[in-house]
């Protein structure tokens, strides 16, 4: 261990999304300061940002030691190249031992070009954290074929040691506003001449309504027995007295019914819910692979013989239609009590 | 343009399965495809292709069984084709990878004298789902990337594309030359004709070894020049035998499915 005896603490990126800190960073901070606590270590929270006073306050409030705070009008929005040129220099400075950073579009981007840089390891979308007894090393545990395996990876000779974590894996911890620590400020400027990337516009397709599937608690899918577009309204109903996430099948994204966002499966997003309600959704392997790691399964299918209740835990043959409005009348009954 | 497109062949998932008693994935002879998301890439360079003309290079990095991957390539856009092969390359993790890559893009650009405009990814292979070569074989050649597209436009000499997000979509753009890597587009990859398919099954795929790769040094490379190690691999638990609700008014069942799962402390 002594080679890497410069390299200590923690860090957890906490990655922004137009100025608010985004859920998985925050509750990255919960399996991050059990760890750091294990590694003997602090946990540090990286902000990198226009204005961090908002997101510094959440760091400590969700569990960081420390923060590492940067400030500067290159780090409103997300970009490629300007986010890796100040963490270089942050890790070149501060040396990390570990870093933990979302797996969500911006940090699946942003940590194979870091990690690149720092000629170091990178274990991508890990869905469990551990110390490897033998070595003292990060264990990252991650899903590979569509979740049909699951890899452990270490990264023994490099540091820092860099992981992408899923979303939703891990729960914030109850915010705790008291909470208060150290907060390095570091003054970095990007040269313009490296900023190649530029970003013209973002674009809120579907407001109000919940797609962060990666995040969300309870999921509700709707797939080709839907029979239409204007039937995700069942969907929908049921998921808004659930407080869900909407999903969907491949196949009722490739029918133009709804976006590719919300697509789960192989060529969508993996998700692992605590309730994932699949309605009129046949079950091909493919969609198979983006849900199976959910807690609870819930298939509503009018074909008893369709392959979504061989992983089933409740499975109810049936037409939809009838069914959707009774459970979401049903649920809101129960809250309501 | 002068476009270049990297493509894996990964086993076709929906033939995987588990063995029951060692529970390890079954790999003998289950199919190979294209990886889906590598198609989806191919099909945004031939449109490009398609409306400003140009030449398509595709590489792929694995065994010789991957030139099967090739030919499809070649079949659907692609006009050259290369297999990137070595025993010495076995083991290669995400950086290790995309060292190989690198080198086999300068490799090219030295071999054709011209340099690659747009260099196209799939966004991820649905084997190793990592989404990190495209990412890192930008950064080792030192070109911008823009990852998880969903549409490109050239511009000039700039791209403008269509970034997919959990809230809408980013738009984009960068200087050419870049990498760009590919989530599901709203293009279906194009099927081949019969004559392409014919021609393509005819070609020589040229193969690419640490021999025409003098710029690369092989200890980077393989088991030794990855950073990470796979410690162990296993089989998620499967459940099975869940509660079938069928009673006879499909409302009923919608009241005993609740009543349950609230019994359960599920809602």
């Amino acid at each position: 261990m002594s080679i890497f005896a410069d390299y200590k603490n923690l860090w957890v990126f906490i990655e922004t999304y137009k100025g608010k800190a985004r859920s998985v960073g925050l509750e990255l901070l919960n399996p991050g300061k059990e760890l750091a606590r294990q590694m003997g270590e602090s946990m540090v929270a990286v902000i990198l940002g226009d204005d961090n006073q908002e997101n510094i306050a959440a760091a400590f409030a969700y569990g960081a030691d420390e923060v590492i705070s940067v400030e500067g009008p290159e780090f409103a929005h997300y970009n490629t190249e300007a986010y890796t040129y100040a963490m270089e220099k942050l890790v070149e400075k501060y040396k990390p031992s570990t870093m933990l950073i979302g797996a969500t579009i911006y940090g699946r981007d942003f940590g194979p070009r870091l990690a690149c840089r720092l000629k170091t390891g990178l274990t991508a979308d890990c869905t469990a954290l551990s110390i490897d007894e033998e070595s003292g090393n990060m264990a990252w545990t991650r899903p590979a074929f569509g979740g049909n395996l699951m890899a452990t990876i270490l990264c023994p000779n490099t540091r820092p040691q860099i992981g992408t974590v899923r979303p939703g894996v891990f729960k914030k911890v109850e915010a705790d506003s008291a909470h208060k620590g150290n907060v390095i400020k570091e003054a970095i400027s990007v040269p313009q001449d490296i900023i190649k990337t530029r970003l013209v516009e973002s674009i809120q397709e579907i407001s109000g309504e919940i797609i962060k599937l990666e995040d969300a608690e309870i999921i509700v899918s709707g797939g080709r027995g839907l029979g239409r577009p204007e039937n995700f309204s069942y969907v929908r109903e049921l998921a808004e007295a659930l407080g869900a996430a909407v999903g969907a099948s491949r196949a009722a994204v490739d029918a133009g019914w709804i976006p590719h966002a919300h697509q789960v499966g192989q060529t969508g997003k993996t998700v692992g819910p605590k309730i994932y309600i699949a309605c009129g959704i046949s079950g091909a392997i493919q969609h198979l692979a983006g849900m199976g790691g959910s807690d609870c399964i819930v298939a509503i299918n009018k074909d008893p013989e369709a392959p979504i209740f061989s992983v089933a835990d409740y499975g109810i043959v049936g037409d939809l239609f009838e069914i959707l409005p009774v459970m979401a009348a049903e649920i809101k009954k129960l809250k309501n009590a | 343009m002068n476009i270049l497109v990297c493509v894996k062949q990964v086993p076709d998932t929906m033939e995987i399965k588990i063995d029951p008693v060692t529970n390890t994935l079954i790999r003998d002879g289950v199919p190979s495809i294209v990886n889906p998301f590598d198609s989806y890439a191919l099909e945004l360079a031939a449109r490009i292709k398609d409306e400003t003309g140009g030449k398509i290079t595709v590489v792929c990095m694995g065994p010789k069984q991957a030139e099967a991957a090739l030919k499809e390539c070649l079949a659907v856009g692609g006009d050259k084709a290369y297999l990137v092969t070595d025993r010495a390359f076995g083991g290669s993790d995400t950086l290790a990878t995309s060292y190989i890559l690198s080198c086999t893009v300068q490799y090219l650009e030295e071999l054709s004298g011209e340099k690659f405009d747009i260099i196209f990814c799939g966004k991820q292979a649905i084997d190793g789902d990592t989404g990190q070569v495209g990412s890192e074989m930008a950064e080792h050649i030192g070109l911008p990337q823009i990852t998880c597209i969903q549409d490109i436009k050239v511009e000039g000499d700039k791209i403008v594309v269509r970034q997919e997000m959990d809230e809408g979509y980013n738009v984009l753009e960068t200087k050419l030359p870049a990498v760009v890597s590919v989530t599901k587009t709203p293009y279906e990859p194009r099927y081949p004709t019969v004559k392409a398919k014919l021609a393509a099954n005819r070609a020589q795929i040229t193969h690419i070894t640490t021999a025409e790769l003098t710029n690369l040094t092989v200890e980077r490379t393989g088991l030794k020049g990855s950073p990470t190690k796979v410690k162990k691999t296993f089989t998620p638990q499967r459940k099975g035998g869940g509660t079938i609700i069928q009673e006879d008014a499909p409302a009923d069942s919608a009241v005993k499915l609740v009543a349950l799962m609230s019994g359960a402390a599920l809602i």
